[in-house]
């Protein structure tokens, strides 16, 4: 059987990684799903922790984090493309208005 | 013992995948790794017991949200990142602080929890119903509202500047 | 104690008046702002004349309470009226003073743009003296010592675009001030040793404390500080400058305020203390000192001025130390009666000044009056009469209070007594011939030559401080000479009955029994057992004085009426000692280079540059630098770069999660 903590490990790499994705690229879609990537992780490990407590709520949280994600993503997409137009540029470095 | 070689196989297809995320340096190549990750956490989410989530993943997430990341990278024609001094820095700094970060909470965690095993919890979908439409009810509902908002953001956000000169033509 | 008079209504109603006049006087015409100022005013008289009528029926000390004010622990202070003779006779003065010069004013000040604001002013004097007068503590009687100082302040520098009369109103408050810094110390004194200000709570405490003979007790120390509030109060050495550029104001001003009743302020506080000067005789021979020498010191001056309202000045400083010298010998209740007698002989000269300024036109200077008795026949004899009181000649009402305090101080110590006698020859002297130069001989007016002094030489400059040339920018408009009609006129009847009621007083006050009244106030501390001795001796002293006065009118008689050459001679001969007493023995600029200079330098250099500019405004100029140097440098953190955000974002989670971490791994 699986200790609890290679689950969480493997979570925590796969956040990581989403984190890491975030920090170093700078297509913006790429970011976006860096972001992904996190939320990925955070699943596995809710989906453990149900498996560890017995409990099914963590399961049910799965269900909401990936409706969240998935409407974020609609949006954000939606946020991108509308970016795009105007920037003619999907990289992040580029969109920066606020600098000094 | 065949759980954890299971789990194993997938955990390295998985971190492969998430790596491959990083170093592609054309989004859609980094699309298709993410979907290779889905895939494989689906797998782990089996092995965990959770079929009713493992079946989501693959129809919501890698179905769904991956297809609709493609179009978008098809849309916007979005090119190959160059290398700048930038993402140098970025490399730099972040990779080892990651890392290291990563480590520690490895390590804790190992030592917190240990060798507790733990075994699957089946998630058939008629439990999941009922907990869902008794216990989370009113998050349920909530959650089509948000997705009656996104829906209606996307469209506002991404709805063309020339359509409506035309509308305004024709009337 | 039982009956309740409505004591508070005596100051209120003078402030009611003072403040309608200040508030909506501009709008008012003149007889709607005469009529509410006397309203006022008069019916504070007549509620005093109420009281005095029910004198004899009430049982004194007479406290009313009003209402409280500090209560802090045991230590308690109220709004309270106290009502005893000493109360009711500086009552009687004030508002009766009060009430005529408000009536003369009305005729002064008539053709002032300012009208409204003079009389707002009056009448806010009249609120603060009452208060002083009518108090119950010490407190409140600093409320209004305070409060006719500034009063006096405003009326000095009444015409305030005249930089010279706005200087005088500075000079006046600012050493008045440094006499209240004396009162205050005396004030913490009594709230430290005795743990209450209330007049009659104080005098309990300190009546069975034994006297201080030997060195400076606390009681002497309180006399002493207390007599250093009424030096500056009451323009003695060495705070009295003031009083002569006070003559900057308006001579009703000077009539009431410095004539009458706000410099006679410090001997009502010095007499009202008395239960702690008797217990302090080393403060008690001070305060004698102090008002002998004032009384030469001023006299000395006095002789050698040629302003007709500087004379009477250095007059009053000078007669203000007679009081004081009353004082000091434990004779209080004759001070009061001089206080008394000198507000209605002082007061007269003051307003007949004023007639004669008003009635040629602005001058001031007597040199260049002369023969004004053939023109002004009611002025001339009613400063007749103020002439012989002041020098004390009999029955004139000063004979018997001048004669009573030199008596007094004889039997004290003799040389009180000759200082004493010796200024009251200069008295005699210098206002006999204020009168000789003023009224007889050739009107001079002539040879005053349309002199326009820029630097308002008070002295010869004509119409600077006459309302009757003022027009409403304030600039002094030139005078008479400039006005059509040449010859001095007779002042209007508004100005002349309150010159002619004060003659009358004159006349007969000094037959108010004062002394035998004021008994009952100070009978534990008089020295009222030598009294009854000797009355042969009192009569050969009262002799003696007459004839010294006699001596000094006929000095002057003959210096100014018969050769009037010698004068100029004797000043040629005497050269430059009559420089130093003309220039008024150079105190002012002694003051200034001591003590003014200094500190002005002194807060020039190291408060105003060293301290305000280099630590308060560089405090705050280099916060706000620094303020800015740190948000330049926090600026960055907004780069408007995505990435820079994240990483931001992801260092703080990082910490976060390392802390928490900690925490789970500490445990």
């Amino acid at each position: 059987m699986v200790p609890l903590s290679y689950y969480l490990i493997l979570s925590g790499i796969l956040f990581s990684c989403g984190v890491l994705g975030f920090l170093i690229k700078r297509n913006i879609i790429t970011i976006f799903m860096s972001i992904e990537l996190m939320l990925n992780g955070v699943n596995l490990s809710f989906v453990a922790f149900a498996a560890h407590w017995q409990h099914l709520s963590g399961q049910i949280f799965v269900f909401f984090v990936m409706v969240v994600a998935a409407a974020e993503a609609a949006v954000g997409l939606a946020i991108i493309i509308a970016v795009y137009r105007t920037r003619e540029t999907l990289d992040v470095d580029q969109v920066n208005l606020l600098k000094l | 013992m065949l759980h954890l070689v299971l789990f194993l196989v997938f955990a390295a297809i998985c971190i492969a995948g998430a790596v491959n995320l990083l170093i592609q340096r054309h989004p859609i190549g980094s699309a298709l790794s993410l979907v290779v990750v889905m895939a494989s956490l689906a797998a782990e989410y089996l092995l965990l017991g959770a079929e009713f989530v493992a079946a989501v993943q693959v129809i919501v997430y890698a179905g769904a949200v991956m297809v609709l990341f493609v179009f978008v990278i098809m849309l916007l024609n979005a090119g190959e990142e160059d290398r700048t001094k930038g993402s140098h820095v970025a490399l730099i700094i972040g990779v080892p602080g990651i890392l290291a970060g990563g480590l520690l909470t490895a390590w804790v965690l190992l030592k917190q929890t240990g060798d507790v095993a733990i075994g699957a919890l089946p998630g058939d979908p008629k439990t999941i119903g009922m907990l869902l439409f008794h216990d989370f009810l009113l998050p349920f509902e909530v959650t089509s509202v948000l997705i009656l908002i996104a829906i209606m953001g996307a469209v506002v956000l991404a709805n063309r500047p020339e359509t409506q000169n035309e509308t305004r033509k024709e009337s | 104690m039982t009956e309740n008079l409505n004591l508070w209504l005596i100051p209120i109603l003078p402030l009611i008046g003072a403040a309608i006049n200040g508030l909506f006087g501009r709008r008012f015409s003149k007889p709607i702002v005469s009529a509410v100022a006397l309203f006022f005013s008069g019916a504070a008289f007549a509620l005093v004349l109420r009281v005095w009528s029910q004198f004899s029926s009430l049982p004194l000390p007479h406290y009313e309470f009003l209402a409280h004010w500090i209560r802090y622990g045991n230590f308690m202070v109220n709004f309270e009226f106290y009502l005893d003779q000493l109360t009711m006779l500086m009552l009687l003065v004030v508002t009766g003073v009060g009430f005529l010069i408000h009536i003369y004013s009305i005729g002064y000040m008539w053709e002032d743009a300012s009208y409204y604001r003079f009389f707002s002013y009056l009448n806010l004097f009249m609120f603060f003296m009452l208060t002083l007068v009518l108090a119950g503590n010490y407190l409140q009687m600093f409320i209004g010592w305070e409060g006719v100082g500034l009063a006096s302040y405003l009326l000095i520098g009444f015409w305030f675009t005249k930089d010279s009369a706005a200087s005088a109103g500075k000079k006046a408050f600012i050493v008045n001030r440094i006499g209240d810094f004396g009162f205050l110390i005396a004030l913490f004194l009594m709230v430290k040793h005795f743990g209450s200000l209330n007049f009659s709570e104080v005098f309990e405490k300190v009546g069975p404390l034994p006297v201080e003979t030997v060195g400076v007790g606390l009681l002497t120390s309180i006399g002493l500080l207390l007599m250093l509030g009424a030096c500056g109060k009451s323009a003695q050495i060495p705070l009295y400058v003031w009083l002569p550029d006070a003559m900057e104001g308006p001579t009703p001003v000077s009539a009431l305020i410095h004539a009458a009743t706000m410099v006679t302020a410090g001997v009502y506080m010095v007499s009202r203390s008395h239960v702690i000067f008797d217990h302090a005789p080393t403060a008690l021979t001070v305060v004698a000192i102090i008002g002998t020498l004032t009384a030469f010191f001023a006299a000395t001056i006095g002789i050698a001025q040629t302003d007709i309202k500087k004379v009477l000045a250095y007059s009053t400083v000078s007669q203000l130390g007679y009081m004081f010298m009353a004082c000091g010998v434990a004779a209080y209740s004759a001070g009061i009666f001089h206080l008394m007698t000198h507000a209605f002989f002082k007061g007269l000269l003051f307003l007949g000044a004023g007639s004669v300024i008003h009635a040629v036109g602005g001058n001031q200077d007597m040199r260049y009056m002369g023969g004004l008795r053939k023109y002004i026949p009611i002025t001339f004899w009613t400063m007749t009469v103020a002439t012989l009181a002041i020098a004390g000649i009999f029955p004139f009402a000063g004979f018997f209070s001048k004669d009573e305090i030199l008596w007094r101080a004889f039997q004290v110590n003799k040389v009180y007594w000759a200082i004493g006698l010796f200024s009251a020859f200069l008295t005699a002297f210098y206002m006999s011939r204020l009168w000789f130069m003023t009224f007889t001989g050739e009107y001079r007016g002539d040879q005053l030559q349309p002199a326009r002094d820029p630097d308002g030489d008070s002295q010869n400059h004509a119409a600077d401080v006459h309302g009757h040339s003022h027009d409403s920018a304030g600039h002094n408009s030139h005078g008479h000479d400039s006005h059509g009609h040449g010859d001095p006129h007779e002042s209007p009847w508004v100005m002349t009955v309150p010159l002619m009621i004060l003659a009358l007083l004159s006349l007969v006050g000094g037959f108010i029994p004062v002394e035998h009244f004021l008994e009952p106030v100070f009978a534990n501390g008089e020295a009222a057992a030598v009294e009854t001795a000797n009355h042969g001796l009192e009569f050969t002293l009262q002799i003696i004085s007459v004839s010294v006065a006699g001596l000094g009118i006929f000095l002057a008689y003959l210096l100014y009426m018969r050769r009037r050459d010698l004068p100029q001679k004797i000043a040629n001969g005497l050269g430059s000692f009559y420089q130093t007493v003309a220039h008024k023995y150079y105190i002012d600029e002694i003051y200034a280079a001591l003590i003014v200079k200094p500190l002005v330098e002194g807060s020039t250099d190291i408060l105003w540059h060293g301290v305000d500019q280099g630590v308060i405004d560089a405090a705050v100029n280099d916060s706000a630098v620094g303020a800015r140097h740190a948000s330049d440098a926090a600026r960055h953190m907004q780069s408007g770069n995505l990435r820079s955000y994240a990483g931001w974002v992801a260092a703080g989670g990082a910490i976060v999660i390392g802390y928490m971490i900690w925490m789970g791994v500490s445990r």
